[in-house]
């Protein structure tokens, strides 16, 4: 298996069946939590359930395990393709395989314990934290060996992104867990206050913006092109959309960080940078959806098409609406509400994971040897369940997280406040269950994929492609 | 030297790095390459897909 005439398809595959597998775990934790805020009785007095537990071992689900599998098994898929060479060191390749399996696991028993170190998004404590730099360095091995060892002159643009992905989290993941263990489950951050904030949300923007944005554009800059059957629409935009974008997240993350004790000079540069991100967000967007120019016909009858296009639909959206909120007057009203976890979703459901659906539903008859889907109606199923979920989600917390921010700022004429809190959360109760049920809708899709994956590659061989041998 | 003039170099330097990265992509010299780049997830047809049979 470990010859150099064929692709290493192995790891790939293993990435993309647990990319469905952590994807419908993780929606399904989503889907409870959003159940216990509307009907809070659901978590049974049971410490293991209660949101506050469950609610980080969602957002690490989804993000670490079902978009951090997509990623592995994308970026390792294209790396080779594009560089025409198989992977470096399939046991290195195996290792992160693994590895990145038995912390998803770690994850799992941790939280629900209680056991975290309280940061959003970085929430494992410290040893965990060491074997995901360990498993993170290796990726970086694995990746850009294979690009060192590629058989083609150039670097393709989607391996560009996926590397600034790889480089950075390294970065981010290492700087903001630099904590003092006192006991195997519990550190504490090396950082003081207001310090350890920014470092957080410097983390906690950029696991956004490379993590979740650079990496997703590495998966649209080669599945779309393939999917379209035409080139990139512009490859020069896609220079200069990466050099911009990379250089200008950095420096966006203060915004999560308003009329808090942060200094203003700081919260203002946060807000500067964040409007002008939206330049090569939508420089990138217009790239992706134009390389389709003169070939629409095929969004018509090919719903793996429809789910690349409007992920970058939703992309558009999510990156206009976010400098948006990152504008101080307009973060006032919208800063903690349900606004916020609208906009979260419309990015992570609309854009992040519907790019990876329509990613997963290329690649699977491809390592399996199949020559298409069992069915291409089911796809097309599950694309309006997705697309009719997300409006669900983000219009219902739109409505509800609007109206929670009115209420909270509302002043009668002698200065007291209007609503009591209690008023604003009862306010919110049926926004709550629509969007439980546009979340439910999103899963079924899910499940609907998960059905037609185990109909592809039922009684099929797993299959690993050639690699060309041309000199 | 006084902390805003770095500031104003600073800013001065970001612009012309970021107009140069412009002029660098769309400049004439590098057409040829960017086009061989950006064809590279075409280029290697290894896999016997039902439109690779209707090519020749």
């Amino acid at each position: 298996m470990d010859s150099q005439t064929t692709y290493n398809y192995k790891v790939v595959r293993q990435f993309t069946v647990m990319t469905i597998v952590w994807g419908i775990v993780g929606m399904l934790v989503g889907v409870y939590i959003a159940a216990e805020l509307a009907w809070p009785q659901l978590n049974m007095d049971i410490p293991w359930l209660t949101f506050s537990r469950l609610r980080p071992l969602h957002t690490n689900a989804v993000i670490f395990a079902f978009g951090g599998s997509a990623l592995f098994a994308t970026s390792y898929y294209v790396v080779q393709r594009t560089c025409q060479t198989r992977l470096f060191s399939s046991g290195l390749a195996a290792f992160t395989f693994w590895g990145w399996t038995l912390i998803i696991v770690l994850a799992a028993v941790s939280l629900p314990l209680g056991i975290t170190s309280s940061k959003e998004y970085a929430e494992l404590e410290w040893p965990i934290d060491i074997l995901i730099a360990v498993v993170w360095v290796s990726y970086a091995i694995v990746f850009f060996g294979t690009i060192m060892k590629r058989k083609v002159k150039h670097i393709y643009v989607a391996n560009w992104f996926y590397g600034a992905f790889i480089l950075t989290i390294a970065v981010l993941h290492i700087i903001n867990n630099l904590e003092i263990p006192v006991s195997l489950t519990k550190s504490y951050s090396i950082y003081p206050g207001a310090i350890d904030a920014m470092v957080q949300w410097w983390y906690g923007h950029n696991a956004v913006g490379f993590f979740l944005t650079a990496g997703f554009l590495g998966m649209m800059y080669y599945f779309v092109p393939k999917q379209a059957g035409r080139p990139v629409y512009s490859y020069r935009l896609s220079v200069v959309h990466f050099w911009a974008l990379i250089s200008t997240y950095m420096w966006a993350g203060p915004h999560h960080l308003h009329y808090t004790a942060l200094p203003v000079w700081a919260q203002s540069l946060g807000m500067v940078f964040s409007l002008i991100l939206l330049a090569p967000s939508w420089g990138g967007m217009i790239n992706g959806i134009m390389t389709l120019s003169g070939a629409w016909h095929k969004l018509r009858d090919d719903p793996i098409l429809k789910f690349l296009i409007v992920s970058l639909s939703f992309y558009g959206m999510s990156t206009f609406e976010g400098p948006m909120m990152s504008i101080k007057t307009v973060n006032a009203l919208s800063h903690y509400t349900d606004w916020t976890i609208g906009h979260v979703h419309s990015g992570a459901l609309g854009w992040v994971a519907m790019v990876s659906i329509g990613s997963v539903y290329f690649l699977v008859p491809k390592l399996f040897g199949r020559e298409q889907m069992y069915s291409i109606k089911l796809i097309d199923w599950h694309f309006w369940m997705a697309t009719i979920g997300v409006v669900l989600y983000i219009v219902s917390m739109w409505i509800s997280g609007i109206m929670q921010g009115l209420m909270w700022r509302a002043v009668n004429d002698d200065g007291t406040l209007t609503y009591s809190f209690i008023e604003t959360v009862q306010a919110m109760h049926p926004f709550y269950i629509v969007r439980f049920l546009g979340g439910a809708l999103f899963l079924t899709g899910m499940l609907v994929m998960a059905y037609n994956v185990i109909k592809t590659v039922s009684g099929a061989r797993p299959a690993d492609a050639p690699v060309p041998q041309t000199a | 030297m006084d902390i805003n003039t770095l500031r104003g170099i600073t800013t001065a330097l970001a612009l012309i790095a970021f107009v140069s990265v412009w002029i660098w992509a769309w400049s004439s010299r590098r057409k040829k390459a960017f086009d061989e780049a950006a064809n590279l997830p075409f280029a290697d047809d290894s896999e016997l897909q039902p439109e690779d049979a209707s090519h020749e």
